[in-house]
């Protein structure tokens, strides 16, 4: 990357990577892609957050589902490891705890092709500052 | 006392960006409006001015003893010198903490962002985060987060075209608590050994290499920009009278959802326990709550309802600490609790000095004794006048703090001690010489699924006839508690005595 010399600047690039975020997450956007986050902390980690994230990444490609898997630190849901964010283009994020293949899987089938929530679902209980 | 209670649970600001974004790639960090405070604090702001922001908006140390960030910034930063330094205090030695690690696992570019924002203020180029070595990961984000703020000219040379130079490294402890006090963890930086010397001369005057340095604990500068973006009466419009914004805490024990919350300041007990934290585990009855680690001490029921700060915690006997929240319930002991953290602490004293070195050992023989039935009434006495004789003469705040359990739980337990002693019962049913394992005849079944499994062979008893624990060869394991499917055993404090 190159370096960011000024204010503007970092405020620029601020913007095109919001606009370019918005764009993956508009339903209207033939590349529209499903995004995925895994919390992945060390105590993710430690129960098994990163085999969740390789199978997510490997299942959603051989099922031709356009999606990006990335990683993320705690999500504050200690108790529900491995816990993992879908966020369906133009709808709200939805957080599921307890993530393993199985439970993946069934992430996959009912909750992202079909829009059906499946068991397991966290509610958000706090707001952000944005 | 002023009330602002926003009764809306959880605000995260410290935890703004984690589980939000990927911690290693900058991109999106940025795309979160990292570095933009940085931004304008360089182009719009004098250093002067961006601490009175600080100042104003009333943010406090979240490190343990809550000292005003704004105040520690304007001194370093009149304290002159050729050289000075910014020091992150990542070391995080709390047992049951792991705030600080959860940022710099999930956020890490919001602490660079702040320290390169302190280095200008007090006029600092370069900045040093001490991080246990026993955090890896957060070790590894740390490295990648530096790496891509480097090249993106977010750090190091002419930042943001401004002419301010501002470099980060690490430094690496091996996890000694001593180490998490400043000038233990200074001297420890400098490759001496990790013990605190006294105070005066405090760090903003003489700190890393006898230089002027700034020090703050992770949370502290994970607030840092969104104070500067969103304005100090933003900030200081959450929370208490004296205590403005959020804390993280990191929520363990005996808690349904055990996990890292972030709360308004003046958020209650109970409903941090209750609402956020899901109840106690299995409907259990809730007895205490650890706070402030070793240096703090227990909240009780009587407190469940006190708006949580810096001053109401003091004042009910624990303290704020790093924000590790442990909660018990009626199966915890509090003397042995009292007698965990003793322990924790013998371990942990550098040893420097006496009070430290030999008073808390002492402290500990005596609980120790009395876990065993072995206490009288005189060393209840003892336990107090030691306890404050060790906090008045002790070296470093560790001292100074580390009979506060045993105060405390002296305070609002005295019964349990007094049992304890006198009664010789543990009613909690964790001092092993202290209570019983009882057979209830009327719902013994006599599978004998317990005599069985009963390493000691203490268990006797005909099929299909109830069993017998005899109290004397017991070594109270509990395996026959965990394996009866009928509830039929159950902690007595009496034996039962065959006739
Ligand atoms: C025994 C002892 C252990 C400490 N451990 C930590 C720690 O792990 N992390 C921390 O930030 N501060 C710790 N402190 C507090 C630091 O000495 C210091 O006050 C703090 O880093 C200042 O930062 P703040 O003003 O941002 O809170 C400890 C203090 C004592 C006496």
């Amino acid at each position: 990357m190159t370096r960011i010399k000024s204010l503007d600047e970092l405020k620029n690039k601020r913007d095109e990577l919001k606009s370019a975020l918005s764009l993956l997450d508009d339903p209207d956007n033939p590349d529209r892609k499903v995004q995925i986050k895994v919390a992945m902390a060390t105590c993710g980690i430690a129960s098994g957050a990163r085999s969740i994230k390789d199978f997510l990444t490997a299942e959603l490609s051989k099922r031709n589902i356009p999606s990006v898997v990335t990683q993320t630190g705690c999500m504050g849901y200690c108790y529900a490891e491995p816990t993992i964010e879908v966020k369906l283009p133009g709808r709200e994020a939805v957080i599921f705890g307890y993530v393993d293949r199985i439970k993946a899987d069934e992430i996959i089938e009912k909750y992202i092709k079909k829009g059906e929530l499946t068991e397991g679902v966290i509610p958000r209980n706090y707001s952000t500052i944005d | 006392m002023e009330k602002q209670i926003t009764q809306q649970g959880q605000l995260r600001i410290a935890l703004r960006n984690c589980g939000m974004l990927d911690p290693e790639n900058i991109a999106e960090s940025i795309a979160r409006d990292a570095y933009q405070a940085l931004g304008k604090v360089l182009k719009e702001l004098s250093p002067q001015e961006c601490i009175n922001i600080l100042k104003q908006s009333g943010l406090r140390g979240r490190g343990g003893a809550g000292f005003p960030t704004g105040l520690k910034w304007e001194i370093a930063s009149k304290s002159q010198s050729d050289q000075k330094y910014v020091v992150c205090n990542a070391d995080e030695g709390d047992p049951g903490a792991f705030m600080d690690r959860s940022i710099l696992e999930g956020d890490p570019h919001s602490v660079l962002e702040a320290m390169a924002i302190c280095g200008y203020c007090i006029g600092a180029d370069k900045g040093l985060i001490y991080i246990r070595a026993e955090y890896p990961l957060a070790i590894k984000r740390l490295r990648i987060a530096i790496d891509q703020a480097m090249e993106d000219g977010l750090l190091g040379k002419n930042i943001l075209g401004s002419g301010f130079n501002f470099e980060i490294k690490l430094r690496y402890g091996a996890g000694a608590f001593v180490c998490g006090e400043e000038t233990a963890l200074i001297h420890s930086m400098e490759g001496k050994r990790g013990e605190p010397t006294n105070k005066p001369p405090f760090p903003a005057t003489s700190g890393f290499m006898k230089k002027p340095t700034n020090v703050n604990n992770v949370e502290t500068f994970a607030n840092i920009a969104p104070i500067i973006l969103k304005g100090p009466d933003w900030f200081s419009s959450i929370g208490t009278k004296n205590s403005k914004g959020t804390k993280v805490f990191a929520l363990a024990g005996k808690i349904n959802n055990v996990g890292l919350i972030e709360v308004p300041m003046g958020t209650s007990l109970r409903e941090i326990i209750y609402e956020i934290g899901g109840g106690i585990k299995e409907d259990k009855k809730f007895k205490a709550v650890q706070t402030g680690g070793p240096s703090g001490g227990c909240l009780t029921e009587k407190h469940l309802d006190t708006p949580i700060d810096y001053e109401n915690l003091i004042e009910a006997g624990s303290m704020m600490g790093s924000g590790g929240m442990i909660v018990m319930d009626e199966n915890d002991c509090m003397v042995s609790v009292a007698k965990f953290y003793l322990d924790f602490i013998v371990g942990e004293s550098c040893g420097k000095c006496t009070p430290c070195r030999v008073g808390n050992k002492r402290l500990y023989e005596i609980l120790e004794k009395i876990t065993q039935g072995k206490g009288v009434m005189k060393d209840l006495e003892k336990l107090k006048n030691l306890s404050y004789i060790i906090k008045d003469t002790a070296l470093c705040g560790l001292g100074q703090t580390s009979p506060n359990p045993v105060l405390s739980t002296l305070e609002n337990f005295y019964d349990e001690y007094y049992e304890h002693v006198v009664e010789k019962k543990c009613r909690a049913g964790h001092c092993k010489n202290l209570f019983h394992y009882v057979i209830n005849e009327e719902l013994c079944v006599g599978c004998a699924a317990c005599k069985r499994c009963c390493p000691v062979h203490a268990i006797t008893g005909d099929k299909r006839m109830p069993h017998y624990i005899d109290s004397n060869i017991c070594i109270r394991c509990g395996e026959c508690i965990e394996k009866c499917s009928f509830d039929a055993i159950s902690i007595q404090l009496e034996p039962k005595i065959l006739v």
